[in-house]
């Protein structure tokens, strides 16, 4: 599945709930089915610039693909690591390095999320390309 | 029911608890306002033509107002400022300058800490902070070592703590200062909404007042300085209507309180003031310390029964503010939803920084109360909040 597929399915699924308070439920689920995230790894380094929340973010290459994982200590925002996670994991370093969007309206959330978050939104996917970025320059 | 005095809770659904931060405007401070701009608008002190007279009037009206509504000895004590961030600097870049070390409490806010740091003054170099108890009352023993081992020391010290609501026993703090012949500035900023405040009583030095927090508009405050010190005070800024006469060889200056209020002044707003003042001797202390204490009591009933619910200090010596956290969960979280539900609270550090790294908080939730609020608010907020927990939890 593309990158843009994927945004496309869960901005299907945000618009499906007209009652903020249901699109937060719906992310606060989301957030649950995030992966054990290894505290090891909650240092410094892996940390996401910009977020109001601790959010750590960190990346694993295998063949041509990159594929994220992370966790942050709010429980809301762990929904949103969780949508990030899934759009941007399973994708090439070529893809990953052509992003060029607002993830914010992609996801139809700028309504939704206060501008403090929305500069967190936009600092993951700035660590994304960071580590996509540091993978082209490995070769 | 005094909510019908306040446009706002007309034209808005949210549940308003941020009084801390800022109060809402009743319709008497905004129509004093729409008068000045659409009636007598004119520059005071200034052009002597009919309007501009009549601005200069209700300005100087004003400041008798709140001279007598903290019971100050004079006039030209009172100085009109932006607020109480403004009246701070104001004494700490002028009169304050001189002191060898500046004495805070434990429970002050940033525009109490931030403006000293601008001076090069850090904790143990020209600044000591006032150790608390750890239901974060002031710890006046440890003042009074302070002031014994800081002979030349200037007291700067907030009335009520935005961030918990504790309250200072001003008058003894005022009191032990003075022992040691230590001057006294107190940060008003919550207290005239609270509770009435008499400075020859307490017998304060300086202190400093909010308009926005009490009622009134925003960017307007005072200073009020004791007389004796007057003459010693030097202004932080100059300019127009500062002035008896100036050459290219120097410029003398007006005594208080021109010499202080320099450039265009906030007049809509020192105007607007003073009828939120009026509003409250109108009201009443009594009345309004009645309604207040009858729903801060019945808002900490309902916290206590909230699982899991974490609080930094009793109500004891505690006013309008209510702080806590919910274990496991950032109160971040909490704030978006109860934001989604309609209820107006701050989350976060309350620009109190250095007290949330002594409790290793980052923050908390904190419910702020006006005379004005009731049962139903904090039903409502006490729904919200259950129903955030349980969504978060669930």
């Amino acid at each position: 599945m593309s990158i843009k597929t994927k945004i496309q399915a869960f901005k299907e699924d945000l618009d499906f709930f007209e009652d903020e308070l249901q699109k937060y439920e719906f992310i606060i689920d989301l957030g649950k089915k995030l992966k054990p995230f290894d505290e090891k790894l909650q240092i410094d380094k892996n940390l996401v610039q910009g977020c109001t929340s601790q959010v750590w973010l960190v990346c694993e290459k295998k063949e041509d693909k990159l594929y994220f994982y992370g966790t942050s200590d709010a429980i809301i925002v762990k929904g949103l690591v969780y949508m990030i996670l899934e759009i941007f994991s399973d994708a090439t370093i070529e893809e990953l390095n052509a992003i060029d969007m607002d993830i914010i309206k992609e996801l139809n959330l700028s309504e939704v999320i206060t501008p403090n978050r929305q500069s967190g939104l936009t600092g993951m996917i700035k660590k994304i390309k960071t580590y996509a970025n540091e993978y082209k320059e490995m070769r | 029911m005094f909510k019908n005095d306040f446009p706002y809770f007309n034209n808005s659904k949210v549940v308003y608890l941020d009084n801390a931060a800022t109060t809402q405007k009743p319709q008497v401070v905004i129509d004093a306002q729409v008068e000045y701009y659409t009636h007598y608008c004119a520059n005071t002190h200034r052009s002597s033509f009919s309007d501009a007279n009549k601005a200069t009037q209700q300005y100087e009206n004003a400041r008798t107002t709140l001279k007598n509504f903290i019971n100050a000895s004079k006039n030209e004590e009172i100085i009109f400022t932006k607020g109480v961030t403004e009246s701070i600097n104001f004494v700490a870049s002028s009169f304050a300058k001189k002191f060898d070390t500046i004495i805070i409490s434990s429970l002050e806010h940033h525009s109490n800490i931030v403006p000293w740091h601008m001076q090069g003054r850090v904790l143990n170099k020209g600044l000591e902070v006032v150790k608390c108890t750890p239901n974060l009352e002031f710890d006046f023993e440890d003042f009074e070592r302070l002031l014994q081992q800081h002979k030349n020391a200037f007291v700067s010290i907030t009335h009520i703590s935005n961030a918990f609501g504790t309250i200072h026993n001003i008058k003894a703090i005022i009191q032990l200062a003075h022992k040691y012949h230590t001057p006294v500035l107190i940060d008003g900023a919550q207290s005239l909404s609270h509770m009435p405040i008499d400075v020859q009583d307490l017998d304060a030095d300086f202190f400093a007042i909010s308009g926005h927090k009490t009622f009134g508009p925003t960017g307007v405050g005072a200073l009020y300085v004791k007389e004796k010190y007057l003459k010693e005070l030097a202004p932080y800024q100059t300019g127009g209507a500062t002035i008896q006469s100036v050459d290219y060889l120097g410029s003398v200056l007006l005594d208080s309180p021109y010499a202080f209020e320099a450039g265009t002044q906030n007049i809509a707003g020192v105007i607007g003031f003073a009828q939120a003042l009026e509003y409250l001797n109108h009201l009443g202390y009594d009345s309004i310390q009645k309604a207040e204490k009858q729903w801060y009591e019945y808002l900490d009933a309902q916290l206590h029964t909230i699982e899991d619910i974490v609080f930094y200090n009793t109500t004891h010596h505690a006013i309008g503010s209510r702080s806590f956290n919910i274990k496991g969960i950032i109160h971040d979280d909490i704030g978006i939803l109860l934001d989604k539900m309609n209820i107006a609270v701050r989350v976060g550090h309350h620009c109190a920084q250095p007290i949330m790294k002594a409790l290793n908080i980052k923050g908390t939730i904190r419910v702020s109360l006006a005379f004005y609020n009731d049962k139903k608010d904090i039903d409502a907020f006490i729904n919200a909040l259950k129903k955030a927990i349980s969504l978060l939890k669930g």
